[in-house]
């Protein structure tokens, strides 16, 4: 397969790039600034896509490369290919769902204990010296908060049932009501939110759920209540999140995602109420590994003409 | 105070620096009495029930003041600054917070290991101090494209080789209390083994067992320590320990500071001997190690595992009720074996 031309979009993970280098004729897009010049000299025996979030695959990527086959997304979320397109033109999409779950969910859990209990805070202000002068202050208990989760799906599961160990009463919004699960149903995310202490974004971004979290939402979450996405940026109405905050209309906010990644608003910064990661949430070197495992896995499996192992269209 | 005459005279034994966090109310049960009281004097030799507002130490010269004390009132999850031996000499009963901290304690034990394992207050101050985006010279084609890509490229900068998953460890608990079995059961849906350590086996306890906090480091990638501080546990987590617990070990300490070695543990992280650690508690209080302030494996909190007003709440409901109790000579809520101390 050493003759198969596969673009890589973004630096992700050295070792996806290695693999990949053994296996296909990898090319790397950022060593490519002029994007003129690549189009022109490879974009006729491009076959394979490797890319992200950060890299969308919408129509005019896909009919810039005439003779793509497969777009392997290294993430679960699929929000920045156009399926539609993808499968009215035949071209194959794959994700890493499963291998991420855990990861999302335990930064979640770690998201809510760091904003809640104040930790980021609590190690700020040993660093810069202020221990010496007094103590910090308190903050507000974890253990048996209303947890109210946006999307039960797996992710959304691995999260309510670490949040049950901490005596978490669980309470959820699906599109539909899952009967076999034990959580209290809300068919709506302004219901979930103003019956809930701590509203988790977890189900994936299409249409439906864009802004699913916004101004109203953000007032029945109320005063004491937090908010943790680690979602997408784009299932909150971010100035509407910023407003908020500033103005003390919720307790605080643990965010792993925004809406124009790597750019954060920056009145967030000044803030002790609220923990801001570079989207971290599948970032650990065993899920990285596992999730470019399966994009490289997918990507044999289509070239050797064997079945996908995590299709989607 | 027509009234407080007809209530027992509790003693608030408070050296003047500490200030419990929330103010001393009056109740309807007893009467607290201050050393700023004017009646101070007279109830500090009749007083029966004593009140502790930590870390004020109650220690031999204290205990003369109050000739007629029977009990002590613990308010903390630690009782290492009360001489508990010299309790037991003069027949004192002591009585300790019970399970008053063990929700917010094991909490924090969590998210101190969540937050080193994850590096979360570590990505925090990357994110607020701008680094997320990295801006950087190349040669410009479309200007708005490159940006983007150097943008894409800085937002990999965040990558650390040491960033690991919870699921696959092995968490060893030193100290099965109150705190710790509490630990043990929010970490179970994690997916971890979970281990312990205690001064004796726990019947009925599903998780394995080791007689040594050495054998327990051994076969543990992240140690939680939530045990008391007393004279056999002074310095438990010694160089040996951190050895067994590997380069990649992480250490959380939400116990006391002199739990651990420090000078020990500090030159083990600086070395990169240690994979991390996240540290609630200090030999010192309020100083901390400064060479600690420039790692990233590390996160430093200022003793706050049990500070919130739900903990003290709890605690102030433990306190009346075995000051109830003391005065109605029931059995105490929370007494403390001292002849496991001892």
């Amino acid at each position: 397969m050493e003759n198969i031309d596969v673009l890589i979009t973004t630096p992700v993970n050295p070792y996806l790039e290695q693999e990949l280098d053994k296996r296909f004729n990898l090319i790397r897009l950022w060593n490519y600034p002029q994007k003129q010049e690549f189009f022109k000299n490879h974009s006729d025996s491009i076959r394979g896509v490797v890319n992200n979030p950060w890299h969308p695959a919408d129509r005019e990527f896909i009919d810039s490369l005439p003779a793509l086959e497969i777009v392997s997304s290294y993430s679960v979320g699929l929000d920045h290919v156009d399926l539609g397109y993808c499968k009215g033109k035949g071209v194959k999409v794959t994700n890493t769902p499963d291998v991420l779950t855990e990861d999302v969910a335990d930064l979640a859990i770690g998201l809510m204990l760091t904003t809640l209990r104040g930790i980021s805070e609590c190690d700020r202000y040993v660093r810069s010296g202020l221990w010496k002068k007094g103590d910090f202050k308190l903050t507000t208990k974890f253990s048996g908060k209303k947890v109210g989760i946006i999307g039960l799906g797996r992710i959304g599961t691995a999260i309510a049932k670490r949040a049950e160990a901490f005596n978490c009463p669980i309470s959820y919004y699906s599109r539909s009501e899952k009967p076999e699960s034990n959580y209290k149903y809300f068919p709506s995310v302004v219901e979930l939110a103003s019956h809930c202490d701590i509203l988790v974004v977890a189900c994936p971004l299409t249409e439906q759920t864009r802004h699913i979290v916004n101004r109203e939402v953000l007032d029945a979450l109320g005063p004491k209540g937090f908010l943790i996405n680690i979602g997408r940026g784009p299932h909150v109405d971010e100035p509407e999140l910023v407003a908020a905050l500033v103005e003390g209309r919720i307790a605080g906010a643990g965010l792993d995602v925004f809406e124009n990644e790597p750019h954060v608003p920056e009145e967030l910064f000044g803030l002790d109420n609220v923990v801001l990661l570079p989207h971290v949430g599948s970032g650990t070197v065993e899920t990285r590994n596992a999730m470019a495992d399966l994009v490289i896995g997918n990507l044999e499996a289509h070239f050797s003409k064997k079945p996908l192992l995590t299709p989607v269209v | 105070m027509a009234d407080d005459n007809n209530l027992p005279a509790v003693i608030i034994h408070r050296l003047s620096d500490f200030q419990h966090p929330l103010p001393w109310p009056k109740h309807t049960i007893f009467n607290p009495i201050e050393s700023s009281d004017p009646l101070y004097p007279v109830h500090r030799a009749s007083a029966r029930v004593l009140i502790v507002i930590p870390p004020s130490p109650l220690k031999a010269e204290h205990l003369d003041q109050y000739p007629s004390v029977e009990c002590v009132v613990g308010t903390s999850a630690g009782v290492d600054h009360i001489d508990l031996a010299e309790c037991r000499a003069r027949n004192i009963r002591v009585t300790g917070a019970g399970s008053a901290f063990a929700e917010d304690g094991a909490d924090y034990a969590i998210g101190l290991l969540l937050d080193v394992l994850r590096r979360v207050s570590a990505a925090h101050r990357f994110v607020r101090a701008g680094l997320w985006p990295v801006k950087d010279h190349f040669p410009l084609g479309n200007k708005a494209i490159c940006l983007v890509e150097m943008d894409m490229i800085g937002l990999f900068r965040w990558w650390h080789d040491d960033i690991t998953v919870l699921g696959e460890k092995r968490v060893g608990i030193v100290g099965l209390g109150n705190i710790g079995t509490l630990v043990a059961k929010r970490l179970e849906p994690f997916g971890c083994t979970i281990a312990y350590t205690s001064r004796n086996k726990k019947p009925q306890i599903p998780y394995a067992y080791y007689p040594t906090v050495l054998d327990l480091a051994t076969n543990s990638d992240s140690l939680i320590i939530c045990c008391a501080l007393s004279n056999k546990t002074r310095h438990i987590i010694n160089r040996d320990v951190l050895t067994a617990l590997g380069k990649k070990g992480v250490i959380v300490n939400i116990g006391r500071g002199a739990l651990v070695d420090e000078k020990e543990l500090v030159k083990f992280l600086v070395e990169g001997e240690l994979g991390g650690a996240g540290l609630d508690v200090f030999e010192n209080e309020p100083e901390v190690p400064k060479e600690l302030y420039m790692l990233d494996n590390v996160v430093l909190s200022p003793h706050r595992a049990v500070a919130t007003p739900e903990s003290f709440n709890n605690v102030m409901e433990v306190v009346i009720a075995n000051i109830t109790a003391f005065f109605l000579n029931k059995p105490l809520l929370s007494e403390i074996d001292l002849n496991d101390w001892c």
